[in-house]
């Protein structure tokens, strides 16, 4: 997300950046870091170009569409079209998703989950040189299959659970699910310990780590961003709106307003742009919760329906999602002459979601930074143009992931009731009997059971 | 685990030790080529007693008990030595009991965690680093308490009911743990200095694969020990005799090499010691098998506030009659056996450590060789840090429990409870009538009459 502030560099500086890569650290270290910071600084608009058209195409796979279109226009100028055409297309193709259904949203992650593991391998593979290293890459995507083989099991197993327990061969594989998966994962490591060659150990250490760091980072998040979705679409569609909300606000008012820096690392961000994009993003939150809290095509958990074999996001809205009016404090009353407001408890808690989307999620974004700098990379990719690679959009989601992971699982949700069931069905009938008799005086002290006399 | 075969005599076959920086990696700052170099046991100087004891801290009586030998003896009496106090304390920990034991293992966590994250400052200079120390012990901390959190929530359920405090707490744990993260994370992207980089991104990087490895396994060892004590102590007695038996196999008929990485490993000596190894744990679960100290799941009993290790043994431990297939019949004459089940679950569990234990150790042995240190640190003497003895057990630790997990165990009854007391009360009304007629079927409960509800 920081590339919307980098605007685009010449061939000259790029094939420079690629150069440093062979010079040792110390030097790198104290040269590239003034380059960058060169790079940031001359970035912004001022290539004395004139409004000729033959700019020189830096590694830029701009389709040549655009470039026929934009053909007039100088360098500058330019760069800014072809960034908001293509955030035009993102966005929209965004929403076609949506329309699309959950299952094609599923896809969509996990593509994007596949891309950002590549790109960022593929910088490992350029800092160390280790191209021609032995199974390196064979095992590197072995070990995403594997992680990915584990957690889509467990999310199967979860939401398709009638459908697993009616297939033989898929009750066994979700019965044995983490022995399966431990295994697999297993015949890599071993794969790896056989293939250390004598004057690579360092190296294939190095990647080995890189590998798993990046599983770490990547995959994991993913699947937390389908269990949101799993949640109801609009735990997936608030947040990674706000983020990119939060981006175009912050950039809108740094570029308007923008004065005091706000941090080394990113010389492009001020404190005018971070206030005013979290401002600007907690309202936006608020009404764009309030536009999706009415369908329930958004606000309905996504289940799998047995009998249609199809995901269907059809139910009784909770009462997050359910109109309520709300007592205004005095001093709002006052000024706009309103006693009560109606909202939906959901946009209470897209204020919290927002407001984490606008303060920490730039720590993603830098992060991301610091990394580029690290590894002397402009960006991660070149696969989207006039922004980067997928990487460099996504960088500020995965901590919003998360978040909102571990907000619904602390706030909203309690367990979830099939679950519960499957568990207890799952135990030994002793162990059932007691847990009856536990839930039978629970339920009695509560006053939902007459007081029975029943001989257990 | 692997030093026990590097023995003295003659300098170790493996020159990587010389290797110079450039084959490993070009854009590193490396420091020290030749840092392992000198410290190889039994350098085959002199056979007198003035070895110059490199980095040693054998304590002093030890030295002078020994002084008489040669140095390639005195090692080998000096590992000898301790190996057996290792074991002897061993016993005498489990002899002291569940929380003894939770103890020690998260001693070990720290201190192999301290380990591996001083080697990492060794290998990159990076004392200078500010923030550092601080963060990756933070990290620790935070991991560790979101771990033992969710431990702490399931066992101590009752407990926990009781205490408020205690109950916040827990229903919001997740968020903490994610809020204690976050903190450490941001803390971490504002430390970033311009020059330092990429060795702060290095050691992020390398702080968090040790936590993963270690922290992670440390939890699944507790877990596996609240299984009861025999799935702790079976384990990890399997890879320490593997250790032993596969050495002195290899000592005594070791001819052919096994792996490049460790040269002094050999066919012979993994053969035998997995035969060795498997036939040892058929015994020892044996002998375990019957006491109930170990057998039964730990728990803790809110009344007396201790934990309590009684119960009645489940199936796995009950002896059973096995009819022997006709071959081994003819060989021995007996119809039947008594085992107790769990015995063919040890097969099972020693023949992981036989056969991918070892794996383990390469990996450490391969580790060493790529970051050019001789041992992770030298709290052992003649054997080298903590990590060098437990290396081995890691994997251990996450197949035993895997192997609980899809095996052995159904869920956790206490755990069932909580989420069903978290529901909404007509779930949990709906779940009731459900698990009543369930219960009516199978017998449990005789069918009763239907009260108006």
């Amino acid at each position: 997300m920081t590339e919307l502030r980098h605007r685009g560099a010449t061939e000259k500086e790029l094939q420079e950046q690629h150069s440093e890569d062979k010079v040792t650290d110390k030097e790198k270290g104290s040269e590239t870091e003034g380059r960058s910071e060169r790079d940031g600084a001359s970035d912004s608009e001022i290539k004395p170009d004139t409004g000729v058209a033959e700019v020189p195409v830096p590694a830029d796979d701009t389709p040549e569409v655009l470039n026929k279109a934009l053909s007039g226009l100088s360098s500058r100028w330019k760069n800014w079209w072809v960034r908001g055409i293509l955030t035009l297309a993102m966005i929209s193709f965004f929403f076609f998703i949506i329309y699309l259904g959950p299952i094609v949203l599923m896809m969509i992650v996990l593509c994007v989950q596949i891309k950002c593991f590549h790109e960022i391998i593929t910088i490992g593979y350029s800092v160390y040189h280790s191209y021609h290293l032995p199974w390196f890459r064979t095992l590197s995507w072995y070990f995403l299959l594997c992680v990915n083989y584990f957690f889509y099991g467990e999310t199967v197993t979860d939401c398709f659970f009638t459908l697993v327990q009616r297939e033989e061969p898929l009750r066994i594989l979700s019965k044995y699910h983490r022995f399966i998966s431990f295994a697999l994962y297993l015949t890599g490591f071993c794969m790896f310990v056989l293939s250390l060659v004598k004057k690579h150990y360092r190296l294939q250490f190095y990647m080995f780590g890189w590998t798993h760091v990046t599983l770490l980072i990547v995959v994991t998040q993913s699947h937390l961003i389908i269990h949101n979705l799993f949640e109801g679409m609009i735990w997936f569609i608030v947040p990674i709106s706000c983020v990119i909300c939060n981006d175009i606000m912050a950039y809108m008012f740094g570029f308007f307003f923008g004065r005091t820096p706000l941090i080394k690392l990113s010389p492009k961000k001020t404190w005018e742009g971070f206030i005013g994009g979290f401002f600007a993003t907690v309202v936006f939150g608020i009404l764009l919760s309030y536009v999706m809290a009415g369908y329930r095509y958004f606000v309905c958990p996504v289940e799998f329906n047995n009998d249609s074999n199809r995901f269907t996001v059809d139910c009784e809205p909770s009462e997050l999602f359910q109109l309520q009016d709300y007592g205004l404090p005095s001093v709002l009353q006052s000024i706009t002459g309103w006693t009560t407001v109606k909202l939906y408890p959901f946009q209470i808690h897209s204020i919290a979601l927002s407001a984490f989307a606008s303060i920490m999620g730039p720590f993603g974004g830098f992060f991301a930074s610091g990394f580029k700098r690290a590894f002397k990379i402009k960006d991660f990719a070149n696969t989207i143009p006039g922004h980067g690679g997928i990487m460099d959009r996504f960088d500020c989601q995965y901590l919003m992931a998360t978040f909102v992971n571990v907000y619904i699982a602390s706030f909203i949700r309690g367990p979830n009731p099939t679950k519960v069931i499957q568990q207890l069905l799952a135990l030994r009938p002793d162990q059932q009997l007691h847990i009856f008799n536990s839930l039978k005086a629970h339920l009695t002290e509560k006053g939902l059971l007459p007081a029975l006399e029943e001989a257990a | 685990m692997t030093e026990l075969r590097r023995r003295g005599g003659g300098g170790d076959p493996d020159s990587t030790e010389s290797i110079s920086d450039k084959e490993a990696d070009g854009d590193d700052r490396l420091g020290f080529p030749g840092e392992g170099e000198g410290d190889m046991e039994g350098d085959s100087k002199a056979d007198t007693p003035d070895v110059p004891p490199s980095a040693d801290n054998t304590p002093e009586c030890l030295n002078k008990a020994l002084e008489g030998l040669s140095s390639r003896w005195k090692n080998w009496w000096i590992r000898g030595i301790l190996s057996l106090t290792m074991i002897v304390g061993f016993f005498l920990i489990i002899y002291l009991g569940p929380i003894m034991l939770i103890l020690l293992v998260m001693g070990i966590q720290i201190k192999c965690f301290h380990e591996i994250i001083t080697i990492g400052y060794r290998v990159y200079h990076s004392y200078e680093l500010p923030w550092f120390r601080t963060l990756s012990w933070y990290f620790l901390i935070c991991v560790n308490y979101f771990f033992y959190g969710e431990t702490v929530a399931d066992y101590f359920g009752v407990l926990v009911q009781r205490e408020e405090p205690l109950q916040f707490l827990v229903r919001y744990h997740r968020f903490i743990s994610f809020a204690l993260y976050l903190a450490g994370f941001c803390m971490f992207v504002l430390s970033l200095v311009k020059k330092h980089y990429r060795l702060q991104f290095y050691m992020f990087a390398w702080t968090h694969v040790t936590l993963l490895i270690v922290v992670t396994q440390s939890h699944l060892v507790i877990q596996n020990l609240f299984e009861g004590m025999i799935w702790f102590i079976l384990p990890i007695s399997t890879v320490i005799c593997n250790d032993i038996m596969a050495y002195l196999f290899g000592f005594f008929f070791g001819r052919t090499p096994l792996i490049k990485l460790s040269p002094k490993k050999t066919w012979e000596g993994f053969i035998g010691g997995f035969f060795a190894t498997v036939a040892f744990s058929f015994f020892f679960a044996y002998l375990l098998s019957p006491y109930q100290h170990f057998v039964c799941p730990v728990e803790y009993n809110s009344e007396t506030n201790r934990f309590a290790v009684e119960c009645e043994p489940s199936n796995l431990f009950v002896m059973q009659e096995y009819t022997l297939p006709a071959v081994v019949q003819n060989g021995v004459r007996w119809k039947t056996v008594n085992l107790y089940p769990f015995q063919i679950h040890s097969i099972a569990l020693s023949s992981f450590a036989s056969l991918i234990g070892p794996f383990g150790g390469f990996f450490a042995s391969g580790f060493k060789r790529a970051f050019k240190i001789k041992d992770f640190a030298d709290t052992i003497p003649g054997h080298g840090g903590i990590m060098d003895r437990f290396d081995c057990q890691y994997l251990m630790a996450t197949f035993v429990h895997v192997y609980i997990a899809s095996f052995i165990r159904g869920p956790n009854p206490s755990k069932v409870l909580q989420q069903l007391l978290l529901l909404h009360p007509e779930q949990q009304l709906s779940i009731f009538n459900m698990l009543r007629n369930h219960l009516q079927e199978k017998g449990m409960l005789p069918p009763a009459v239907e009260e108006a509800q």
